[in-house]
């Protein structure tokens, strides 16, 4: 075990120290939205800087810096610590970027990353559809070729900030003749192309977070294909596990509990910071242990990226689940710690932490959800973390059958 | 950077593992329970392996290695479900006394020919009937002293002062516990003359938190066992015409454990790496270790026992040693709640 970064790395800390005390005041605020200039501002002085999208090569608008692992987390930590912004992570540069650098033509690089990465070309992700969500692969929406187009037809649901994106990412059936997986592709294309749809989906936060989209005669050019056609699944695939990983971090974990910490000293009931109360002090030590081994895994992740001396699949398979289960219950506590204050939400005068605590609470369920949801998680886990037998295939008609059978039952 | 083991603390740790296979079935830890062996030669075993003298200094014919190699070799342990007494001599008797510059018996301890036992129960809470000292005799009981075939005993009070005797000037009763792989007893004295080795409270606590260490490690290594088996059961049992492994009921508890338990190695590894280089987050990450252990473990040890049915519930399998071992480990040096409690105050949340 060498948890030394190196001296060479002390001068790199400096560095990063004295880009935030330089430039922290130049942060978004809470208020400023994904397309504020402000949010624009900073995310071109977060890419100038190497704070964000630090190993993308310099030809496709990034940093260009090697891969170094303790210099991200290097930057994790001082941005954490300082409670900095750390730029616009939307769903196109945590999902999509990774998957054009692997998989995209020359042009596709050149065309999306820099835009996307500076927060200039906003994403959405269209895979989910109302039949299709935890067996995505079922998905429906067709794009048929109409010369030198793809038309497309069909629903998505769920979308998030679809009513803000600038452009999908999107899975579609090209070949219908083809078996399920092997009949998807990719496709990007523009949210002003006409025939597209949106209809706002009030989620149980209160906000319109994700929506509905409906296609119809989407136009789109025949080279907004990632990958061949019919390989759209693996594509989806490759970014699933990017998505994965980056929904549940323990570093904001770990913030967030001292944000439960700070709540704990600052509430009073009767007299008595809450911190006074074993019972809620139990509850608090007892997540800091999860999270604590939470962040020890995530160090084991990282360091088996320089080292490849040690199996880590389970490892890294099991953060979605345990992460987002985690930052629920924490957000949970922070409810519970304000006893009839954490009722408040909206506009109430009484709020904590701007409502945060119960809007989390809630928020971190649609993670529990999104994403694959934890049973499908488990499903991952014991089928290829543990070599367990995949669920059996019923055929077709046996599982038609089934509700007919409960219908003549009624 | 590299979190993980080295290429040597691998290399042990293979060796030991094949030792154990070997060496301890669940046959010789069945026979213990019978009462018809003990664990003498088992720890000789393992002493010739290095493992009773880990800590102590080569100069006294130890192995000289850190916590990190501590916490390794007492997950093989507790995978194993391994009798003897590592824990209390190798790591916290052999701490103690070399900090203390008591260091007379710890050639013998690393030959693994003398064995100094744990009796600091007083010091986690002390109860009626605790151990008093007037003019350097003490009197009354300390419960829970590892191990039961000890040459001394090191004895903690409830002030941090540590004393130490040997054992043929105490009372020594064995004590039945949950657990057969571990030896327990109760100390009787009675104006007993003992020696002050250090009235450090600190040195005392330094030491708990390294059993504490040990303990997360070992529960660690039980709870990877009991899961392995269910998987393994799970794939071999067949009930409705499939193996029940294929039942999503039953891989969803699978998975849950693995979700749970995983994090858990490299937890257990910063908490031994804490104690060689990173000091002032030891006594903090040990006490959340051994908490947090605590609690997985008896998921798993409970899961994977439903996990085997009716067989999990039997003696048959042997699968209870392990539970039990769990079950031990979580009360031993201080209940999670105990413990949790200490890491409030470690963390300066309340003082105390
Ligand atoms: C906050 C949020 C944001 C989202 N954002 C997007 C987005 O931007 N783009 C997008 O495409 N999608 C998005 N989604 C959709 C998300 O990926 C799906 O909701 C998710 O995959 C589950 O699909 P479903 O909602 O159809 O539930 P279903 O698949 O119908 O699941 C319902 C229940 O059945 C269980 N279940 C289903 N299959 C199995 C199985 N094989 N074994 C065991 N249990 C099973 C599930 O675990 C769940 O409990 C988002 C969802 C949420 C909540």
């Amino acid at each position: 075990m060498d948890l030394s970064y190196g001296s060479e790395y002390d001068l790199f800390r400096e560095e990063v120290r004295s880009f935030i005390r330089e430039f922290k005041d130049k942060q978004p605020k809470a208020d400023d939205g994904i397309k504020s200039q402000a949010m624009r501002d900073w995310q071109s002085l977060l890419v100038q800087h190497g704070y964000h999208s630090r190993t993308i090569p310099e030809a496709y608008g990034g940093f260009g810096a090697e891969p170094d692992i303790i210099k991200s987390r290097i930057i994790a930590e001082e941005f954490g610590a300082q409670r900095v912004h750390r730029g616009f992570n939307g769903q196109g540069v945590t999902m999509l970027t990774p998957v054009l650098l692997e998989m995209g033509t020359e042009e596709q690089k050149k065309t999306f990353i820099e835009p996307t990465i500076r927060a200039e070309m906003i994403w959405c992700q269209g895979y989910s559809e109302p039949g299709a969500g935890s067996d995505l692969a079922s998905l429906t929406t067709k794009a048929e070729l109409d010369g030198d187009d793809w038309v497309v037809n069909g629903q998505k649901i769920w979308t998030s900030t679809a009513h803000h994106a600038d452009w999908i990412f999107c899975l579609v059936r090209t070949e219908p003749e083809a078996p399920k997986h092997l009949g998807i592709s990719f496709l990007l294309f523009r949210m002003d192309t006409p025939g597209i749809e949106i209809r706002p989906l009030v989620d149980m936060t209160g906000d319109a977070n994700f929506n509905e989209v409906f296609f119809t005669d989407v136009r789109v050019p025949k080279t907004q294909i990632v990958g061949e056609r019919g390989q759209g699944w693996q594509v989806a695939n490759a970014i699933l596990g990017h998505e994965r990983g980056s929904l549940a971090t323990p570093d904001a974990a770990l913030n967030r509990l001292n944000g439960v910490k700070r709540l704990m000293r600052e509430e009073s009931i009767n007299g008595a910071p809450i911190m006074d109360n074993p019972i809620f002090r139990d509850r608090l030590m007892k997540l800091e242990g999860r999270a604590l081994a939470m962040q020890y895994n995530d160090m084991r992740l990282l360091s088996a990226k320089i080292n490849k001396n040690q199996d880590v699949r389970l490892a890294a398979m099991i953060v979605k689940l345990a992460g987002t289960e985690l930052r629920h219950e924490i957000e949970c506590l922070g409810i519970d710690v304000m006893g009839e204050i954490g009722l408040s939400y909206g506009d109430n005068p009484h709020l904590r932490g701007h409502g945060s605590w119960q809007y989390q609470y809630m928020f971190y369920l649609g993670l529990i959800i999104g994403g694959g949801t934890s049973q499908i998680q488990k499903n991952i886990i014991s089928e290829r973390g543990l070599d367990m037998p995949k669920e059996p295939k019923i055929p077709l008609k046996v599982a038609q059958a089934a509700p007919d059978g409960a219908s003549r039952e009624a | 950077m590299d979190f993980g083991l080295s290429q040597d603390q691998r290399l042990l740790d293979e060796s030991l593992r094949k030792f154990l296979t070997s060496e301890v079935p669940l046959d010789s830890v069945r026979k213990l329970a019978a009462g018809e062996s003990s664990d003498a030669s088992v720890w000789q075993g393992l002493a010739s392996m290095g493992l009773a003298g880990v800590l102590i200094p080569e100069a006294y014919g130890g192995a000289q290695l850190g916590m990190l190699d501590a916490v390794a070799i007492a997950e093989a342990l507790g995978y194993a479900a391994c009798p003897g007494p590592f824990m209390s001599t190798a790591v916290m008797a052999s701490y103690y006394l070399e900090q203390a510059g008591a260091t007379d018996p710890l050639a013998a301890m690393a030959a693994g020919t003398y064995r100094v036992g744990i009796a600091f129960s007083d010091a986690i809470g002390t109860r009626k009937g605790h151990i008093v000292e007037v003019d350097s005799a003490l009197s009354g009981q300390s419960l829970f002293a590892l191990d039961a075939e000890a040459d001394a005993y090191l004895i903690g009070l409830g002030d941090g002062r540590v004393f130490m005797i040997e054992a043929s000037e105490v009372v020594r009763t064995p004590l039945t516990t949950v657990d057969v792989t571990r030896s327990v007893c109760e100390l009787t004295l009675n104006d007993t003359p003992a020696c002050l080795v250090s009235s450090d409270p600190e040195l005392l606590k330094q030491t708990l938190y390294r059993g504490r260490a040990i303990q997360a490690a070992d529960t660690l290594g039980a709870a990877q066992y009991m899961l392995d088996e269910a998987v393994a059961y799970a794939l071999e049992r067949k009930q409705f015409n499939r193996v029940i492994g294929s039942f999503q009921a039953v891989k969803h508890m699978c998975a849950e454990m693995a979700s749970q338990l995983e994090p858990c190695r490299a937890f257990v590894w910063y908490a031994g790496h804490a104690f060689d280089e990173a000091a002032d987050e030891a006594a903090l990450t040990a006490c959340h270790a051994k908490a947090h252990l605590a609690e997985v473990g008896q998921f798993v040890a409970k899961t994977s026992t439903e996990v085997h049915g009716g067989m999990g519930f039997t003696d048959l399998v042997g699968l209870h040693y392990w539970f039990k071992r769990i079950g031990f480990n979580r009360q031993l040096l201080g209940s999670p709640e105990a413990v949790r409690q200490e890491a409030a105050v470690l963390d300066e949340l309340r003082r105390p």
